[in-house]
């Protein structure tokens, strides 16, 4: 089968990669790249674990070819933390023990990520419709919620 | 968070310090960061993809296997059949004695639930490892199924599981596991009302958000490394040694990361043939469940159903409780003959009464394997019985939490199963309960204690 080149900038890293056409970019990310941070759940869109931001925008990476990414700006939790210092999100998810098994973390992250570039001070409300798209099954919506507002107020007080 | 310190306070020796401090969870750095391996994490070079044939049916008798089309697919390196497996017959709890093996790793001339594993696919790529398998012809000749627990024990329903014989589970103590304390029926005669009702369940699935699977790597000496998301990771390790007739010490496993199980994840099923298939091809071997296969084919929660029948005096005492429990196996037995045998001696509850009746069948059917999932065997008799109290408690005109303080076991009393309860605290639950709910009760009730003085 004919490779399809493509190249994108992952968390601010240019990659290059030869994919078989109609590999997701799920795939990519994680038997490519080496990136396992957007996790598998369903591989039809139902779960959100495999969330990953595109060119700002959140995007569900089991449904994204990979071949239509080309030049696309693309981050995942992985690339987050800066000189090991965490992101204030994953420090919130951190400190209010928002996550159980781990499996749905990251794609939490980067809806909750999303969700913050756009509205720095969300309300509950807010943050409850960011993240209908990704499934929590340990049920930790509650502890979730609340690390998504606590994150909010800590960017707040920084920029103040 | 209140720690409440009063209870007991005369007979504690503790100096509880810990409880109600957070403390940092070791593995949330790993989730927050997307740094956390899970098993489908490990990607090893020239790894094959394995995937299953299924049975379509709910019940037929294979007359022939024909995996030659799914052999010239392209891509496709090795396919496994029930002869390839050197145990093919197994059961899970045979580590602690229970028995007999009941289960084919692969269908051997039956199969006996819509969705067995019938044939083994591997494959350089989980396309092709799927295309393959649609090209396996099974020639099934279709049998009579059932479905309905009442009706497998029946006589005349069609057998499910040959290994068994009967429809039914064969406990030492015959065709249900039974718990026999006082005398049931002098206790339904003397009593001044007596309730018999039934409840039932249907299966349920844990649906985690990582489904089940492994990753196995041969290490070139003989010996397998497999990263599984099992939780049961010796049950695993044991079995494997079984179904593989391998000593363990060839066997690494690696696990303790759960994407979420809640039960869901402690039978042994993708760990050895995995491994076979890496043994047999010399290549690392992936078998992850598809979602749709996490949702059909893993064990589910057992369907159950509980007859509970019980005498009561107006005064509140329950006297005498019969309970007849059913859990529906599905065509094999996995965690479900203890599942059945912990409702016996869980099925009278938190509550003393001098005259217990208790039976539980474990009740094979030609529905999907059920197995373990969060406190099974007592989830749905808890269900059923607290439904009940709230019935007896209606029925004699009383407030259904202080029906229950009547009849809570306290410490020194004889449970039916002949255990004597020690350190009960349900009495001191139930004060705590009726302050937070603002559900007030006798003050009677306030000042009962748990504890017995020389109990």
């Amino acid at each position: 089968m004919a490779k399809v080149p493509v190249q994108f900038t992952l968390n601010g890293s240019e990659k290059a990669e030869f994919v078989d056409s109609g590999t997701t970019l799920l795939n990519a990310l994680r038997d490519k790249v080496g990136d396992t941070s957007p996790k598998g759940g369903c591989h039809q869109g139902t779960c959100g674990a495999c969330s990953v931001i595109i060119d700002g925008e959140l995007r569900l990476s089991c449904l994204t070819l990979a071949e239509t990414c080309d030049g696309a700006v693309i981050s995942t939790t992985s690339g987050l933390s800066e000189n090991g210092v965490l992101h204030p999100l994953q420090r919130a998810f951190l400190d209010t023990f928002a996550t159980q098994c781990g499996f749905c973390t990251p794609g939490m992250i980067m809806a909750a990520k999303v969700l913050l570039d756009h509205t720095p001070n969300p309300s509950r409300d807010e943050v409850v419709e960011a993240l209908s798209g990704n499934i929590c099954r340990c049920t930790g919506y509650e502890p979730i919620i609340q690390a998504v507002l606590t994150a909010a107020r800590a960017n707040s007080q920084n920029a103040a | 968070m209140e720690l409440r310190k009063s209870y007991f306070a005369d007979v504690r020796k503790d100096d509880l310090h810990e409880i109600g401090q957070p403390r940092p969870r070791s593995d949330s750095p790993g989730h927050v960061t997307g740094k956390t391996a899970f098993f489908a994490d490990r990607n090893f070079p020239g790894m094959l993809h394995l995937k299953m044939v299924r049975s379509p049916h709910h019940h037929a008798r294979i007359r022939s296997i024909d995996t030659s089309e799914a052999e010239k697919h392209p891509g496709v390196v090795k396919i496994l059949t029930a002869k390839d497996v050197p145990h093919n017959v197994y059961t899970i709890l045979i580590l602690i004695q229970v028995g007999p093996e009941d289960e084919t790793v692969l269908a051997d001339g039956k199969v006996r639930w819509k969705g067995e594993a019938v044939v083994a696919v591997l494959a350089e790529t989980e396309r092709a490892a799927q295309e393959a398998a649609a090209k396996v012809k099974v020639d099934y000749e279709v049998l009579p199924a059932v479905f309905d627990m009442e009706e497998a024990l029946k006589p005349g329903a069609p057998l499910v599981n040959e290994y068994h014989g009967q429809n039914y589970y064969l406990y030492d103590s015959g065709e249900c596991r039974k718990v026999r304390f006082g005398d049931v029926e002098a206790g339904f005669t003397g009593a001044d009302h007596v309730l018999e009702q039934s409840y039932q369940s249907s299966p349920i699935e844990h649906a985690p958000t990582e489904t089940t699977g492994c990753v196995v790597a041969p290490e070139g000496n003989d010996r397998f490394t497999c990263y599984t998301n099992t939780q049961a990771m010796f049950f695993t390790l044991d079995n494997t040694s079984i179904i593989l007739q391998m000593p363990g010490s060839k066997l690494h496993f690696v696990g303790g990361t759960v994407g979420g199980g809640f039960g869901g994840k402690v039978d042994v099923i993708v760990e050895p043939i995995a491994i076979l298939g890496a043994k047999l091809t010399g290549r690392p071997v992936c078998f992850i469940y598809s979602r749709e296969e996490e949702m059909q084919i893993s064990s589910p929660r057992a369907a159950e159903k509980v007859v509970i029948k019980d005498g009561v005096m107006k005064d509140g005492r329950i006297v005498a409780r019969k309970v007849t429990g059913y859990t529906d196996a599905g065509a094999y037995s996995r965690h479900s003959p203890y599942g059945a045998q912990k409702g016996a001696g869980h099925y009278p509850g938190p509550y003393t009464i001098p005259n217990v009746w208790i039976d539980t069948y474990c009740v094979y059917t030609n529905r999907t394997p059920s197995s373990a999932m969060r406190g099974f065997g007592v989830t749905i008799g808890d269900f059923a019985l607290e439904v009940q109290m709230d019935k007896l408690a209606r029925l004699i005109g009383m407030d259904p939490l202080e029906f229950r303080f009547i009849n809570a076991y306290r410490d020194g009393d004889m449970k039916a199963h002949r255990q004597p309860t020690e350190g009960a605290a349900l009495i001191e639950c139930m004060q705590e309960a009726s302050r937070a709910a603002n559900w007030p009760v006798a003050e009677k009730y306030m000042a009962m204690s748990s504890y017995v003085k020389g109990a």
